[in-house]
Formats: structure tokens, C-alpha cells, sequence
């Protein structure tokens, strides 16, 4: 790392964050526990994400064993199955991977690779991180109350969410809401961090066309998430007034079991619509981060620049600004006007161009280039597989006409799991086995890896294909049971045997993952400061794992753009981005 | 949604205008050279950054707010607007004043004038204690007049919007606190100068939130 | 592969006689040999140990997966319910759809299978700088637009038909409550009265019909039982809720819209062929979503009369004597078995 001497003037501080701000942990305690170290806080961010995942993911399986065993099992009861799916959904979206790759990702990454010494509001940091714990632990506590956790599904829709004929409508729904208050603050906390430290953090010389692409989807992400997090807060502060003061914002009059009502004159569609307004906005908080990441894997380890790394960046920009117009196609059967069909088609198609050029990029990246299967590489292949697969039949549920026999049927729910649940779980796994070394210093293991990685990707390719023909075929989705049904053949249930056998093993090879991170930890091979031999910054630390503050004495100076992988004419096959540009004879080695 | 698209086409003009700034269309692999000599990022606080993008979020929470409230009142027929308490008049003119009060407070910082500051600051903390008083009196005063939240949609948006207000009034108090405890220390002039800053821009904004949720209550 | 495997097993178990049986489980088999190879060859790269190219996994499986997709697509028994409305567009634009993503989706893995198979590592290669081709992404950018026009305008087209209601259609109410389906159909008048939830009465009014409006008195109501429609008359359904959201789906008919309570929302299709067609709930109603079930009865007009004449109207179904008859409350899930008790029609 003794390029920063070659020139007097790239040696003064560059960090918007002055030595004597940074803070020092005094203590075990404010070290690792309540610590304002954005690489701690982005491991329990990732650790708390992912037991809730687990929890979440257990909540699948009795999901599966009700739709594919429905007559052999009875302790699932209806009630039961509505708190599984909600809880299922919500956990998987907001809490595990939200806050997975914006929290956990965003928070370890974003600082090591602008090249700052940390966030640029640490405490804020760590409240953030405490606020989102808190929002979890209320969340799971709705399973210990009377009535159990809601059971409205994830959308939260009035009037029934608040309603007798929804399971949790005592307590769970109360705790539904304020733990998404909660996670919102948190949230708006930690997304300040990221947003202003990729401003206003970056190290000298990391202009934003040489960031890599992973700290664009996490960035634009973030600005996004700020704006569209608040869209939900308002409905559910509204809900929640409605439910316990019996304000009618979104309840219009209405009998329930022959009972008259105490509401009047709302409208459940205005909820739809602020709902929605996150929701959509929210697939592509989960994306761009996915895109952004996959892409240094896919370059990283393909050995070659991202194809078209301008394209790709203004297709993140350009997807984050055309997420915010097109929220009602999730609407087109829900009674709005109806013209809005063709505004909201429209701008969801457009979408699809960006997105498929971001496709091609990653695509053509491999073409000519030097591809080294690792971990992470088969991972962010299978990525484009599903993702691609997913993509497509967004194409069908985008357009309005198309999405009418389709909508709320199982072919959804294999889109979105598609689309939004294998890919980027794929590329979340990816990034972990990629990260794993610069975060504990040891290689995970690559056999227990490659297992995981063929059952996780093949098995989760056979749970969520097939589910498209079932809602083809017209089963709608969050049914108990698919019972006697006209339209479709006996041998359906077979078919979601299978597709149950396939999610209780995808699942249990998740158990060889957790194993194979734990086990690694100690036994894993050394792995040295690069071992991917990449060029982004957080690679070339002074210390592996990076020490508080991430650089030694003085901060790292960017000469080039992250992807110079293969240069012609130079003797390795990458540079990194600190690196001086070539003079005879002194280019110095990797850490 | 209009107002809500609104806001997010104002603030997308705005991060074009920043992007347009960032260089997007040149290639970076061409620009192998030594570090750029301008640094690459903006010579502002990262503080004020972070309040600047912390009030785009609040302006966002109020638009769908406010999206929501027009949404709710033309949807259906049971709209019925409250009278809006006089009472709400004088206590806008004291959210000015306080407004006021933390302006005068950025001039007395920049001059060193630690007595002016102190005085202007509490001034302003004074006159925003006595708005949310006010606001508290003006809900008493619909309250005893049979004005209740479930009542009808106009009153629960009433004491919504207001009560989002006051909340986000208090918060800023808190920072005001803290900005008055660093001024009776006598911290550094620059550190001071910021918290001054960040505080008036707060308020400032809290003022244009407030007379747009009264305006958007005075329609109703 | 593995959708080899799954076909496999299918066959195996839906089989008469033994040979498909042994076939599907031989199938069965094999698959599994194949997915454990897979597994050991990737292995084997792990360990550093030597792989011939034609063992090149990745690749591979790449392309089992587009082929096994597009196999299972066509082969599969899985299929939409033939149509029985006019909706046939629809179908069209799908299967448009579909045969644009597929050939999509295979070129994509086609692709990088190749890449993978071409292009992976070896002693001594290197891979080629070239940080973008303007023209190659506009190529790209050009060709995606128009095979997304290609989709979206046939779709906005059929969109327009959706949304557009002739002006001969006949127009039938069907309300939704927790968890069963009600009729209401114009009586003499040619017109349906108005209604408003506030009069709902489970005994005798459970559509909460104006008791005041002399359009509503001859309006013939349907409750919890078979709707029956004439074939070949365009049907404009309007649709309401009294308690929580629901959503009116005959997959048969392709159709689909929300109902809303405090709203009025509509479809419109034209029944096509005779049957009995089943009305699924596809809008989160509560416990008993999945078990809300009704059914839509296309009959010829001989039979369709015969079977408007045996309906109750609004006022006579209010008056006493009949009300008692009509029994409990409304909104048990158990009324649906009174739909079902009309099956053999």
C-alpha cells in the first residue's frame, strides 16, 4: 500500500470525517455490543435479518406441508396458515431483506469501498441498527399474544385486516403496524448514513462514475427506500387510528357477520394506493442492490470489466425514477379507474428496458472473458437465471389485460418468489461467500458451498416453476386449501406435493450453509487480504479483517474505476483502484 | 396522489441536476490518471447534507399525508370541514416569530455575539413551546365543541396532520436543547455556526410544513 | 433434470398399468443419478481434480433448464381450463406472451452456456478489455423496445375491449360477504333498484336493497345459490361487497375484478357454451377465503327462463311468511351447501 507516498499532495486527508470524530469504543461493551463501528453493526444487522429469515423460512415449510399434505395433516387450521403467510411475507420483504442488503450489505460496504474510515454518523448508526432489533423483537411478539400474530397477508389490506374475520385482529395487527413504524424510523436513521456517506464520505479521487456498482444500487436504493418507507408509515398510522380510535380513513360502512359497523364513507382502495406506493418502489429497494452487487461478482469473477459500466449505472438511475410511477399496476382488478390501466402498462413495460439491458450487460460480460466458477460466480449465474425467468413473467402480470385472469393466482406468487425471493436470496449468498473472507479473514468452505449452491438454486427453481401453471390454471393464491376445484385436474396435488418435497429440501440445505459459515470461521483456509484478486477498495485494507477505522494512517487515494480487470498490457490481470497509474517498475503487490 | 408526485418530480429535478453535475456521461476507464485535483465530493457539512435529505423524507411523510386528506375528501360524500379555531391565527404569528427568532440567532452566531445568540435562541425555543401550547388549547377547544377524531374524516386529519407537526416540533426542540447547552459551554465558533444553522433550517422548514398543512386544513 | 425426475414421478404415480409405472420411476431414477453426477463432478472441481470438457456442469445444466422449462411448458397435463366467455384475446395475448419470453429466456441460457463452456478459466487465458460497445447496447436497447411494443400494444388494445362495456349488455349484481356470493337480477322494470349497505338485514335484505325504491320491489334476489346466465347475451356484472374486500374469478371466463365495499365495480364478458362454472374468491377475505365458492350456471334461454320464473323477487322474499322459511343468519360458510345441493343440473 505504498503508492500513497509517490506524491506529496495525495497524502493529505481526504474523509469528510476528521480523525478526532471517529469513535473510539472505551469498552467490551460499546466494542461489540453497542458499538458504533458500521462493520459491526452491518454483522448484527445481517445476523438479527437472518434469524429472522430462519424463522420466516420455517414459517414456508408449514405453509408447503398444509398445501401439499392438506388432508394428512391436521394441525394447521386455517386461522394458523393466514398468521403463517402473513408473517412469511412481511419477515421475508421488510425485515430480512431490506434490512439484509441495505442494512447488513450497505453498512459493511459502503464505507470500505468509497474508502471511508466509517459511516459519517456513527451513532446514528447504532441507533438505527437498535431501533430495527426493537421492530423485529415486536414483531415476533405477536406470536405470544392473545389472538396470535395478523393474519391479513403481507398487503395489510383494510377493511378485513382490522376486521372479526381475520385472525390477530386483537393484538397482532396493533403490533404488525408499530413495528413497521418502528422499522421505518429505524430505517430513515441508517438510510441518512448511506445516503450522505457515499456523498459526502468518499475517499480523494472516487468520483461517482468510479464507484462500484454495488455502492450505485445500494445508494439509489436507499434514496428510494427514504422516500417510499414513508408511504407506508402513513397507512399504517392510519390503520392503526382506524383500529383503535375507529377513525374511517380507509373503512367504509360495512356488515360483518350481520352486525353493523361503527365506520363510514373510507375508501380501502386509498390504502392500496398508499401501500402500494412503497410496495412498488420496495421490489426495486430489494433489486438494485441485487443488480448492483451481482454485477462486481459476475466481473470480479468472470475477470473483466462489467460490460458497459455507464449503461448499467444510468439504468440504475433510470429504474429507481420510473419505480415511482408505476405502483398501481399491482391494482389493475382492484376497482381504480380503470384508464389508469393503460398509464400504469405502459410505464411498466418501459421499465422492463433498462432492466433487460442490465441483463445483456451481465451476460455479455461473461462473453470473452475468463470465468473462474467460484461460490460466488455460480450464485450470481443462478441469479440470472431466476432472475431472468422472474423478469419475464413480470412482463405478463405488467400488462394490464393479461394480469386480469392471472392476478392474485399462484402464477404471482411464483413471480414475485422468482423475482424477488430466489434472486436476490441468490445473490445475497453470493455476496456472503464472496465478503466471507475479507470479514473474518478465512475462505468458507467451497464443497459445502457448491452443495449448497445446486440444491438451493435447482430446488428453488423446482418449488416456484411449476407455481406458475398452478395459477395459470386459475388456483388463487393464499387459498388454505385448493379443496374441490372445477378448473383444474386431480393431478394438481401432486404437483404441490413435489413442490413441497423440493422447499423442505431447499430448506434444510440451509442448514449446511449456516453450518459451513460457522465452521469456517475457525477452520476455514487463511485467506489473505484479496483473494479474489478484485479491485475495489475494501480489498486492499492494511489489516484483513479491516481494523476500526478501515485504513491505516492515511485514507486510500482512487486513481481508476473499479473495473480494470485484464488491462492490456499490464501484469496482472486486475488494478486496483488505489493503485498509481503505470510508471516503469514500481507497481507495487497486492496486500 | 398529485402532491405526492409533485414532491417526487421536485426532488427528482433535483437529483438530476445533482447527477448532471457528477460527470455521468464521460468513461471513467479513460481517466487512468492521477486522483482529479477538485475533490469528489461537495465542500458542505456532511451534517447539513444529512438534514437537507432527513427534510426531503419529512417533506415526503406530509405529501402523502396531504395526498391522502385530498384523496379522502373527494372519494366520498361524508366530508364535513370543521371550523378551524381562530385560535390557530395568533398561533401561526408565533411560529414566525420563532422562525424569526432562530434567523436572528444565524446573523448574532456569525457575529459573535454570544449574548444576542443566547437571548434570540431562547426566544425561539420560548415561541415554539408556546405554538405546541397553542395547538394543544385550539384541540381542547374542538374537543369541548363536540369535534371529535372518529367523528368525521376532516377532524381526524385534523389532529393528525397537527399532532405530525407538533411531534416533528418537539424533536426539534430536543436539538435546540442540545445547540443551547453547546452555546452556554462555549464551544468552537464553526461548531456552534453549524448547530445554529442546522436548527434555523429546521425551523425554517417546519414553518413552510406548517403553513402548508394550514392551508391544506383552511381548504378542507 | 430434475423436472425430468418430477415428470417422472408423475407418471409413475397417476399410471393404470405397470409399464408406465416402471417407465416413470426409470425416468425418476436416472434424474437423480444425473443430479448426484452433477453434484460429484462439481466436486471434483472443488478438489482441484482434473474435469474433461463434456463434464462441464454449468453449462450444462444451464441448458437442461431452458430445455426442461419449455418441455414442461408444452407437455405438461398443467393447462388453463378451456374458455367459456368471449375472452379469447386474452388467451391470445398470453400465449403471445409466452412464446416472446420463452424464446427469450432459452437465448439468454443458450448464451451463457455457451460463455460458460467457451470462456471458462484455463492456464494461461485472459480475458478480453472491452469496457462497452455503444452500438451493440443500442442494437440491444432497440430490439428489446419492439418486442416490448410487440406485447404491450396488443394488450392495451384488448385492455380498451375490457374496459369498454357494450351497450346490450344485461346488467346482474353480485354482492360478496364473508364467505358467500349473492345475486340480484332486474325484475319487470328492466332495472335494479338502489341499495345501500346501511339497510342490510340478514333476515330478508341481506343485499341491503332500498326498501323505499319501487325499482328495487320487482328485482329478483339470488341468495347463496347458483347464478344462472343465458349464453350468448354480453353480461354486465356489477359488483359489490358489505363487509370486506372480495374479488369475483371464474377462471373459465378469464375474468376478474375486485369488490369493493362502499363501492360499485364491473366486468363485463359473453358466456360462450352451456355448463356450470365455478366463482373462486381471489381477493384475502378473511379464515374463510378458499372455501368461498359459488357458481355461474350458463343455461340456453328455454332453460334460463324456466328458471328465472321459479326466482323470488325482493318484495315478496320480504314479506313474513317467507322471510321465516329463508332460515338463519346470513354469512355462515356452511350456506354454500345450499349451492352445492343444486348440483345435478
Amino acid at each position: 500500500m505504498g503508492e500513497a507516498t509517490a506524491e506529496p499532495f495525495e497524502t493529505e486527508p481526504s474523509a469528510e470525517v476528521p480523525e478526532v470524530e471517529l469513535y473510539h469504543a472505551t469498552s467490551w461493551w460499546t466494542k461489540y455490543v453497542f458499538s458504533q463501528d458500521a462493520k459491526i453493526i452491518a454483522i448484527q444487522y445481517s445476523v438479527t435479518a437472518l434469524a429472522a429469515g430462519f424463522v420466516a423460512l420455517v414459517l414456508s415449510w408449514l405453509m408447503r406441508l398444509q398445501l401439499g399434505f392438506p388432508d394428512s395433516l391436521s394441525i394447521i387450521d386455517p386461522p394458523q396458515y393466514y398468521q403463517y403467510i402473513t408473517m412469511h411475507g412481511m419477515i421475508m420483504v421488510v425485515y430480512l431483506l431490506t434490512a439484509l442488503l441495505l442494512g447488513g450489505f450497505g453498512n459493511y460496504l459502503i464505507p470500505l469501498m468509497v474508502g471511508a474510515r466509517d459511516m459519517v454518523f456513527p451513532y446514528l448508526n447504532m441507533l438505527s441498527y437498535w431501533t430495527y432489533l426493537l421492530a423485529v423483537l415486536v414483531l415476533l411478539a405477536s406470536f405470544f399474544v392473545p389472538g396470535g400474530p395478523t393474519g391479513a397477508g403481507w398487503t395489510l389490506y383494510p377493511p378485513q385486516a382490522i376486521l372479526a374475520g381475520t385472525p390477530g385482529q386483537e393484538a397482532g395487527i396493533i403490533l404488525m403496524l408499530v413495528s413497521l413504524m418502528i422499522f421505518i424510523i429505524g430505517f430513515t436513521m441508517g438510510g441518512l448514513n448511506y445516503v450522505v456517506t457515499v456523498l459526502q464520505g468518499r475517499a480523494r479521487g472516487m468520483t461517482m462514475m468510479r464507484l462500484p456498482l454495488t455502492v450505485w444500487g445500494i445508494f439509489t436504493a436507499s434514496v428510494m427506500a427514504l422516500l417510499a418507507f414513508p408511504a407506508l408509515f402513513v397507512g399504517a398510522v392510519m390503520l392503526l387510528l382506524d383500529r383503535l380510535l375507529g377513525t374511517s380513513f380507509f373503512m367504509p360502512a360495512i356488515v360483518v357477520m350481520g352486525q353493523h359497523q361503527n365506520y363510514s364513507g373510507g375508501s380501502p382502495i386509498l390504502f392500496q394506493h398508499m401501500f402500494w406506493f412503497f410496495g412498488h418502489p420496495e421490489v426495486y429497494i430489494v433489486a438494485l442492490p441485487a443488480f448492483g452487487i451481482v454485477s462486481d461478482l459476475i466481473s470480479t469473477h468472470a475477470r473483466r470489466n462489467i460490460f458497459g459500466y455507464r449503461m448499467m449505472v444510468w439504468a440504475i438511475v433510470i429504474i429507481g425514477f420510473l419505480s415511482f410511477v408505476v405502483w398501481a399496476h399491482h391494482m389493475y382488478v382492484s376497482g381504480m379507474h380503470p384508464y389508469f390501466g393503460f398509464f400504469f402498462a405502459t410505464t411498466t413495460l418501459i421499465i422492463a428496458v433498462p432492466t433487460a439491458l442490465k441483463v445483456y450487460n451481465w451476460v455479455l460480460t461473461l462473453w470473452r472473458g475468463d470465468i473462474h466458477l467460484t461460490v460466488p460466480m455460480l450464485f450470481a449465474l443462478g441469479f440470472i437465471v431466476t432472475f431472468v425467468n422472474g423478469g419475464l413473467t413480470g412482463l405478463f402480470l405488467g400488462n394490464a389485460v393479461v394480469d386480469v385472469p392471472l392476478s392474485d393466482t399462484m402464477f404471482v406468487v411464483a413471480h414475485f418468489h422468482m423475482v424477488m425471493g430466489v434472486a436476490p436470496v441468490l445473490v445475497i449468498y453470493g455476496a456472503i461467500y464472496h465478503w466471507y473472507p475479507k470479514v473474518t479473514g478465512r475462505m468458507p468452505n467451497e464443497m459445502l458451498g457448491k452443495f449448497h449452491f445446486w440444491v438451493t438454486f435447482i430446488g428453488s427453481y423446482l418449488v416456484f416453476f411449476p407455481l406458475h401453471y398452478l395459477g395459470l390454471m386459475g388456483v388463487p393464491r393464499r387459498y388454505y386449501t385448493i379443496g374441490d376445484m372445477d378448473a383444474i385436474p386431480l393431478s394438481t396435488g401432486m404437483l404441490n406435493e413435489l413442490v413441497s418435497i423440493a422447499a423442505f429440501v431447499v430448506g434444510f440445505a440451509q442448514l449446511v450453509f449456516v453450518f459451513n459459515m460457522i465452521w469456517s470461521m475457525r477452520n476455514g483456509t487463511p485467506a489473505g487480504g484479496n483473494p479474489w484478486r478484485a479491485t475495489t477498495l475494501e480489498w486492499q485494507t492494511p489489516e484483513t479483517p479491516p481494523g476500526h477505522g478501515n485504513w491505516g494512517k492515511d485514507l486510500p487515494v482512487v486513481y481508476r474505476w473499479a473495473y480494470d480487470y485484464s488491462v492490456p498490457g499490464a501484469e496482472q490481470d486486475f488494478l486496483p483502484q488505489n493503485q498509481p497509474p503505470v510508471r516503469q517498475g514500481t507497481r507495487s503487490t497486492e496486500p | 396522489m398529485t402532491i405526492m408526485l409533485l414532491l417526487v418530480a421536485t426532488l427528482a429535478t433535483i437529483a438530476i441536476w445533482w447527477l448532471s453535475q457528477q460527470r455521468l456521461t464521460e468513461k471513467p476507464w479513460l481517466e487512468n490518471g492521477p486522483a482529479p485535483s477538485r475533490a469528489a465530493t461537495s465542500g458542505m457539512p456532511a451534517a447539513k447534507v444529512g438534514l437537507g435529505v432527513f427534510l426531503a423524507v419529512v417533506s415526503s411523510l406530509f405529501a402523502l399525508f396531504a395526498s391522502a386528506y385530498s384523496m379522502r375528501m373527494h372519494m366520498a360524500s361524508d366530508w364535513q370541514s370543521l371550523p378551524i379555531p381562530w385560535l390557530l391565527w395568533p398561533n401561526t404569528g408565533v411560529l414566525f416569530v420563532s422562525s424569526g427568532a432562530m434567523a436572528w440567532a444565524q446573523v448574532a452566531v456569525r457575529r459573535g455575539q454570544i449574548e444576542s445568540l443566547r437571548t434570540s435562541l431562547l426566544v425561539g425555543g420560548a415561541s415554539a413551546i408556546l405554538f405546541l401550547m397553542g395547538q394543544v388549547v385550539a384541540w381542547q377547544q374542538l374537543t369541548a365543541a363536540g369535534f371529535y377524531m372518529a367523528t368525521n374524516p376532516a377532524n381526524a386529519f385534523f389532529y393528525l396532520l397537527t399532532a405530525l407537526h407538533g411531534l416533528h416540533l418537539l424533536g426539534g426542540l430536543v436539538a435546540l436543547g442540545r445547540t443551547s447547552a453547546k452555546v452556554r459551554r462555549g464551544t468552537d465558533t464553526d461548531r456552534m455556526t453549524l448547530s445554529v444553522d442546522l436548527c434555523a433550517l429546521y425551523w425554517h422548514f417546519l414553518l413552510l410544513v406548517w403553513l402548508a398543512v394550514f392551508a391544506l386544513l383552511l381548504h378542507g | 433434470m430434475a423436472l425430468f425426475g418430477l415428470a417422472g414421478l408423475f407418471i409413475a404415480s397417476r399410471a393404470a398399468d405397470a409399464t408406465f409405472i416402471w417407465t416413470g420411476l426409470a425416468f425418476t431414477l436416472i434424474s437423480v443419478f444425473w443430479i448426484y453426477n452433477l453434484i460429484r463432478i462439481s466436486f471434483d472441481e472443488a478438489e482441484g481434480k482434473r474435469v474433461r470438457a463434456r463434464e462441464q456442469v454449468v453449462p450444462y445444466t444451464l441448458l437442461a433448464i431452458a430445455f426442461c422449462s419449455v418441455l414442461f411448458h408444452v407437455l405438461s397435463p398443467w393447462w388453463w381450463a378451456p374458455i367459456a366467455s368471449n375472452w379469447h384475446y386474452i388467451d391470445n395475448t398470453i400465449n403471445l406472451t409466452f412464446w416472446l419470453t420463452g424464446i427469450v429466456f432459452a437465448a439468454v441460457l443458450a448464451f451463457m452456456a455457451y460463455c460458460v463452456f467457451r470462456f471458462r478459466h484455463r492456464e494461461g487465458n485472459r480475458a478480453e478489455y472491452e469496457p462497452e460497445s455503444t452500438r451493440l447496447e443500442a442494437i440491444l436497447a432497440i430490439g428489446t423496445s419492439f418486442g416490448i411494443a410487440a406485447m404491450l400494444a396488443p394488450g392495451l388494445v384488448v385492455w380498451n375491449q375490457y374496459i369498454t362495456v357494450p351497450d346490450n349488455t344485461v346488467e346482474v349484481e353480485a354482492v360478496g360477504q364473508q364467505w358467500s356470493w349473492n345475486f340480484r337480477l332486474a325484475g319487470q322494470d328492466g332495472r335494479l333498484g338502489t341499495s345501500d349497505v346501511r339497510n342490510v338485514r340478514p333476515n330478508g335484505n341481506p343485499l341491503g336493497l332500498n326498501p323505499d325504491d319501487s325499482h328495487g320491489q320487482d328485482d329478483i334476489v339470488v341468495e347463496a345459490e347458483d347464478l344462472h346466465l343465458p349464453v350468448g347475451k354480453p353480461v354486465r356484472l356489477l359488483l359489490r361487497s358489505i363487509d370486506v374486500l372480495h374479488s369475483f374469478y371464474v377462471p373459465e371466463f378469464r375474468v376478474k375484478m375486485d369488490m369493493i365495499p362502499g363501492m360499485v365495480t364491473q366486468l363485463w364478458f359473453t358466456p360462450t357454451r352451456t355448463g356450470r362454472f365455478q366463482i373462486l374468491c381471489a381477493e384475502l377475505c378473511g379464515v374463510g377465503h378458499s372455501i368461498m365458492r359459488g357458481w355461474v350456471v350458463i343455461d340456453d334461454e328455454q332453460a334460463y327462463q324456466a328458471w328465472l320464473g321459479a326466482q323470488q323477487t325482493f318484495a315478496s322474499r320480504a314479506s313474513p311468511a317467507l322471510a321465516s322459511s329463508e332460515g338463519d343468519s346470513a354469512g355462515r360458510p356452511g350456506r354454500q351447501d345450499g349451492g352445492r345441493a343444486h348440483a345435478p343440473h
